[in-house]
């Protein structure tokens, strides 16, 4: 089986090539799961590229993304397959008038024609490359978890009435969580683990200049700074990457050269939601002395 | 690739065993450090690192990290241990120019060669302490990772004072260092530094920021010269006696009444996934029982189209399960620790359920619900709780007899059969009389009774606890000491 990448380097560039601004760790989990073909488990805070990080690779391999987002009340029949039930009913009133034999016809329903195929299904028997995304795993029951053991070991889905499906190709899957609940030890076992938290000043600095066009790199500088020092106070909800980015937009937008404490007032609430968040972060930056972590 | 194939290729080809037995002794010390690896696990690390480059270290760790570690809250843990066990190995992370050939995990008369005194540090030579506190300055300036490492090295050399053999811990050693080298006193240096290059003055948010650059930077140094301290320690006292006196609880095993700040700051934060998990346990059991009881009318009707045959039985619709959660809490002096945790709980609760009411008690009771209500920031509402909760009735001394008392005649007639109480305390009741016909008259009423008790199993009944006298009337009796006891409560609660 031929591998992805050639290297954890190589495979940083690339993503750095697609605009995805990887660590040490990230890639390296990335090329282990390549390499072990195992699934990567991702966990984080909200906001912080879990999702765009599948995307990412998906986009350098020149794989299909196959989504499958969780949700509560997520079963079988959604996220591996289901059988065509009204073609079969077809089926079988319009054998009704001959004479064929009950068990060639019920051979014949249950059959790859009648099955719809669901994310996790399609996914395996793609003959194509595929990143297979679960997105927010952490929303579905403890019970539905176990939908996705098989597939997630094996590579491959049992169907009662088929056999057992085979993955044809090795595809590469990802699921995220934004760790609302605990996962099952089992679901965790047969997963590399991957924590994506808040990118430290250097890179946030980095990406805040990938992401957005004509920005200067002193003030994504001065934005990086000013994040890392929010995230120090003790909110509801730290500032995301995404919000991050979305500041300094509006900052370039508004054509702000230097922030000062007028500016950061005005405009924090793209980057903080909670009204009681706005007023302490803005209390607490507005003091020289600050907290001494 | 299944397990079983694994297995049979677990022995990595082209990786001799010492890199076996190295990952093994490893795997040992994170299992005391409490870790739970699998065998599976271990398996999967022995693949993974025959896919990385051995002498890149940061690669080598994250690959044991995502195949070992799979909880955020073991990384710090993890870290630990592998810091310690590989400390000594690897080229930039040797001591001295004796110390060529790598000590071995028993060997601890090796560091004895080593003394305090003056073979080359990493970066630098032999400092003057003005130079050393020079390059201090201007390594905290420039935020240099490497000329950080080499302050560290020297600092350690200079200041520490290491002797081997010594029994002390390393937080002496790195109380010494940082006291010499007065990194506080250079930040004020750095921060006047700031304002006179700018000629004017900066308004407090521009000094707020750079506060927080130099501190960050100081607290990368800091952490470089524990780094250090330990690379020593482990050189003269060996891998395993240091992974022991540094081994730490997991954040889930920390003790509630001794956790430290940063401690119980984390804690916080794991509350509300737990009682998220609460709701939705609660949530789900609603879910299952979709079928009300027998509608006895309805199926006597519908059976008329079947003559007279009752052969479609008709059910009442579910009433829906809306729990009420009284929390009742001591907040004397001998549980403060957990009270202070008690009362995140509360609040993290009544974020979840619609009816929650809270009262606290010493030896007086009152109701605090409305304090939590509309109340953005959690320690505003444990502080005016501390504050103004009327809790003392003769002499602020718990007395379990008396509180329920009160809690019995102004709001014993609120309980009813959807209620379920939680009554969080240690039942130390300095030889009061205990009135338990209080908690046994509030079971009969209430839906379930919960006593969750901060003192460990060992200590109930002992002195002036009465808990076994109040447990006979509760549903449960449970030992909550940490966060792993409190899941274990809440899954057998719903």
């Amino acid at each position: 089986m031929s591998h992805r990448f050639s290297d954890v380097a190589a495979l940083k560039d690339e993503l750095a090539g697609v605009d995805y601004l990887s660590d040490e760790g990230i890639a390296g989990v990335v090329y282990l799961a390549d390499r072990l073909q195992k699934p990567i488990l991702v966990e984080g805070p909200a906001g912080t590229g879990k999702t765009q990080l599948a995307k990412s690779v998906s986009e350098i391999t020149g794989a299909r993304l196959i989504r499958l987002q969780c949700y509560e009340g997520l079963d079988e029949a959604k996220a591996l397959y289901e059988w065509n039930y009204k073609k079969q009913l077809l089926r079988i009133q319009a054998e009704g008038g001959s004479d064929e034999d009950w068990t060639d016809l019920s051979d014949d329903i249950f059959s790859d024609e009648f099955l719809l195929t669901r994310p996790l299904l399609e996914a395996i028997r793609a003959e194509e490359p595929v990143v297979l995304l679960i997105d927010e795993v952490d929303r579905v029951e403890v019970e539905t978890e176990a939908l996705l053991l098989e597939i997630l070991s094996d590579y491959q889905v049992s169907i009662p009435e088929l056999g057992t499906l085979e993955a044809k190709q090795i595809p590469l899957v990802f699921l995220t969580s934004n760790n609302t609940r605990e996962l099952s030890e089992a679901l965790k076992r047969r997963c590399l683990y991957l924590h994506v938290d808040y990118p430290d000043m250097e890179r946030e600095k980095t990406i805040v200049l990938t992401k957005v066009p004509d920005i200067t790199e002193n003030l994504a500088g001065q934005v990086a700074r000013v994040v890392r020092s929010i995230r120090q106070i003790e909110l509801k909800k730290h500032p995301s990457v995404s919000e991050t980015l979305d500041w300094a937009k509006t900052l370039v937008l508004l054509g702000v050269e230097k922030i000062d404490e007028q500016t950061a007032a005005s405009t924090i609430n793209i980057l903080l939601k909670y009204q009681s968040d706005i007023n302490k972060a803005l209390k607490e930056l507005a003091t020289a002395d600050g907290v001494t972590p | 690739m299944t397990v079983t194939d694994a297995a049979a290729d677990a022995t990595p080809k082209g990786v001799g065993d010492p890199i076996l037995d190295l990952l093994n002794g490893f795997i040992v010390q994170l299992r005391a450090a409490g870790l739970p690896v699998s065998l599976t696990e271990n398996l999967d690390a022995m693949q993974a690192i025959r896919h990385v480059p051995l002498e890149d270290r940061e690669t080598f760790k994250y690959a044991l990290a995502a195949t070992l570690v799979k909880h955020h809250n073991h990384w710090k843990a993890f870290e630990t241990v592998f810091e310690v066990y590989f400390s000594l190995r690897g080229d930039d992370y040797q001591i001295g120019d004796e110390l060529v050939e790598l000590p071995e995990m028993d060997d601890d008369e090796q560091g004895d060669q080593q003394g305090s005194g003056d073979q080359q540090g990493g970066g630098g030579e032999n400092l003057t302490p003005e130079e050393l506190a020079e390059m201090l300055y201007q390594s905290l300036m420039r935020g240099d990772q490497q000329m950080m490492r080499g302050v560290a090295r020297q600092a350690v050399k200079r200041y520490a004072g290491m002797e081997p053999g010594r029994p002390v811990g390393g937080t002496y050693y790195l109380y010494r260092t940082l006291r010499n080298l007065d990194i506080d006193g250079v930040l004020e240096r750095l921060l006047e530094q700031e304002q006179n290059e700018d000629g004017e003055a900066p308004s407090d948010f521009e000094q707020r920021l750079a506060r927080d650059e130099y501190q960050s930077r100081a607290n990368q140094l800091q952490q470089e010269i524990e780094a250090e301290i330990r690379r020593r320690l482990v050189a003269d006292r060996g891998v395993e006696a240091m992974a022991k006196t540094l081994r730490k609880p997991l954040p889930e095993d920390v003790d509630f009444m001794h956790a430290s700040r940063e401690e119980m700051a984390s804690l916080r934060k794991a509350i509300w996934p737990l009682t998220r998990k609460l709701a939705a346990r609660l949530q789900r059991k609603r879910r299952h029982g979709r079928k009300g009881p027998l509608d006895f009318r309805r199926t006597v009707r519908a059976s008329l189209s079947y003559g007279g045959v009752p052969a479609e039985p008709k059910f009442r619709n579910p009433r829906p399960h809306k729990p009420e959660i009284f929390v009742i809490a001591d907040i004397s002096g001998s549980v403060a620790a957990f009270a202070r945790f008690t009362l995140h709980l509360v609040y993290a609760i009544s974020g979840q359920f619609s009816k929650v009411r809270a009262f606290v008690f010493i030896d007086g009771l009152d109701e605090v619900t409305h304090m939590f209500e509309g109340v953005e920031d959690i320690n505003e509402a444990v502080h005016r709780v501390n504050t103004e909760a009327d809790v003392v009735w003769v002499d602020g001394h718990s007395d379990y007899g008396h509180a329920l008392g009160v809690f019995w005649e102004k709001y014993g007639n609120e309980i009813g059969a959807r209620t379920s109480i939680m009554i969080l305390g240690d039942a130390r009741n300095n030889y009061h009389a205990s009135e338990s016909w209080i908690i046994k008259a509030m079971n009969e009423k209430a839906r379930a009774v919960h006593w969750l008790n901060p003192e460990p199993q060992s200590y109930w009944d002992t002195g002036d606890s009465i808990v076994g006298e109040y447990a006979q009337h509760c549903d449960g009796t449970f030992e909550v000491r940490n966060l792993r006891q409190l899941e274990a409560f809440v899954d057998n609660l719903a």
